[in-house]
């Protein structure tokens, strides 16, 4: 062990139920699970649709756009080498508003954070032995209306 | 009462004893021993013996994590007494620490049992060491490091923690937090209203020889306090400790032949109608006690205003607000002007709350602790801390998030 402070590195398990979404970022896509038969949108991902009860189940590329439902600033070193503070939200997509992401607000000053202001993804490549992954952030979405 | 009313499972059973061993930051004893100092008291505080027991019933029992989260688990307490049970239950997946004495409930009124024996044991304060609350890496309380090199450890974090780990949404502090931004966002709840929770607390605590942190705190000494998440500060966040706490819950008819005059659950509340994921409520503003709250109050002629008193879960203080609203002890939105000052939850104020000074000064005794201060009260047995003139309906709801329970308990028939 070196002397040097420890950086930890949370990253997801990679599995095939959950790739789709912690590497869509390869290609600059935020990939959430959708029911084929009803359009529901399911996440976290699971087998069966909670709404009709298929399991014609697939992958696919939202438009990133979403809106903050909540968000806390955090200055407690809970993982060390995180730099702070950095700021944890709820962004709930526009494509289905009840559906919400964990995340992290980048790319603006803290006082300009708003519960109901516009986001977009972003993506965090994060390079590891066990499969690199692409961790969905969000920005202000100056574009948006 | 009504037919309906009696047949009701809270209304066959009234809790005959309660027992809490010493309580301390850290004090560096065996989990176990504390557990059963607990137990021990209750059964004798109820007059009966270990013989008596014939059911037992804990929260969260075994668990192989996070440290100090556990002191004993049901088959260990039920050994080490050399209990013989006609039935008994553990488990953290429940309606909250409270769901294991519903459990207890419902097992005597199936006729299951006759006195259980249920129990809340901790030693987070030892277990935490001098690092503080659980954090991630090595040491830390959650995952196991994996890989690394070069000063970078890597976690792998599976199941539900992926959704959050990765973005530092790494502890309750913060998952609550997020729950009271947005509903200070939409009400308008003023840091100063939400610091009545703390102070209310420690004054309170300073009437409990048990209680963690007894000084007096000020406005300033709040707002000069460390910011740990937006918007809760570190006196928003209860104290890890170590203690036990235990109540025996026993056959109504049995119960008023004991020792003690019986404290009588009035009602339970258990129900969780929203998502059981911490992000995908609903509603961001109402916790699921909502649902067990209305529960309770379906199973009651009581109603709000019968309550004279309230225990409500602060674990961080933002779930004491959630709590006030979710049992109507105040209207939705509107828990801020409620604590506002703090005269109304003080202790000569219309509503006292968390008169042993909760978790947040008295110590994380894990939702037990507010149930134990209830029969304490109902019972007249506060000492220098009991509140005059003693109450008869207290309301008591533990837990937060996608975990939560509430019980009515009252000390008139």
């Amino acid at each position: 062990m070196t002397d040097q402070p420890t950086t930890v590195v949370v990253l997801p398990e990679l599995t095939d139920g959950n790739r789709h979404f912690w590497q869509g970022g390869r290609t600059g896509q935020l990939v959430l699970l959708r029911c084929q038969d009803c359009g529901y949108y399911l996440h976290p991902p699971i087998p069966v649709c909670p709404r009709d009860g298929s399991k014609n189940l697939a992958p696919e590329a939202v438009s990133g756009r979403a809106t903050v439902a909540t968000y806390s600033v955090n200055y407690h070193p809970w993982i060390p080498g995180l730099e702070l503070p950095y700021v944890v939200a709820l962004v709930e997509i526009v494509e289905q508003p009840e559906l919400r992401l964990t995340t992290n607000l980048v790319g603006c000053a803290l006082e300009e954070i708003r519960i109901g202001m516009a986001v977009r993804v972003v993506f965090r490549q994060i390079e590891d032995s066990r499969g690199d992954v692409w961790l969905p952030l969000f920005e202000p979405d100056r574009d948006a209306q | 009462m009504s037919a309906g009313e009696r047949n009701r499972a809270e209304r066959q059973c009234a809790i005959s004893g309660i027992g809490q061993s010493d309580v301390g930051r850290r004090l560096g004893r065996d989990p176990l021993e504390l557990t059963l100092d607990a137990c021990y008291a209750a059964i004798g505080d109820a007059g009966l013996s270990s013989s008596d027991i014939d059911g037992l019933s804990t929260y969260p029992g075994m668990m192989f994590g996070p440290k100090g989260f556990t002191g004993a688990g049901a088959n260990e307490v039920i050994d080490a007494m050399r209990l013989q049970v006609n039935w008994f239950d553990s488990g953290v997946e429940t309606s909250g620490q409270l769901g294991s004495v519903m459990k207890a409930i419902m097992a005597i009124a199936a006729g299951m049992a006759d006195h259980v024996l249920c129990f809340r044991s901790v030693w987070e304060g030892s277990a935490q060491g001098a690092g503080g609350r659980a954090s991630l890496g090595p040491g830390g309380g959650a995952g196991g490091p994996v890989g690394g090199g070069g000063g970078r450890v890597t976690i792998y974090s599976p199941a539900f923690q992926q959704w959050q780990l990765p973005f530092g949404s790494a502890a309750a502090p913060i998952w609550i937090a997020l729950y009271a931004q947005a509903h200070m966002d939409r009400y308008g709840v003023t840091p100063e209203q939400l610091a009545q929770i703390a102070l209310n607390g420690r004054r309170n605590a300073g009437l409990n020889p048990k209680a963690i942190y007894r000084d007096p705190i000020t406005l300033d000494d709040y707002f000069n306090s460390r910011m740990i998440t937006t918007p809760l500060r570190i006196f928003d966040c209860d104290v890890p400790c170590d203690g036990a706490t235990a109540v025996v819950v026993s056959r109504r008819a049995l119960a008023e032949e004991l020792a003690k005059p019986p404290v009588y659950i009035e009602a339970m509340g258990a129900a969780i109608h929203d998502r059981t994921n911490w992000d995908q409520l609903r509603d961001l503003t109402r916790t699921v006690g909502a649902d067990a709250a209305a529960q309770m109050w379906a199973r009651t002629s009581l109603t709000p205003a019968d309550v004279d008193m309230a225990q409500l879960y602060d674990g961080f203080s933002y779930l004491t607000l959630l709590w006030l609203e979710a049992l109507g002890l105040c209207g939705p939105g509107e828990s801020g002007a409620f604590i506002e000052g703090g005269t109304r939850i003080g202790r000569d104020g219309s509503l006292p709350l968390n008169t042993a000074g909760g978790q947040l000064s008295g110590g994380r005794l894990h939702g037990y602790g507010f149930l134990h201060e209830a029969c304490v009260q109902l019972r007249g047995e506060g000492g220098e801390r009991q509140v005059d003139p003693w109450p008869g309906v207290v309301a008591v709801g533990a837990g937060g998030g996608n975990t939560c329970g509430c019980l009515l308990v009252t000390n008139v028939d």
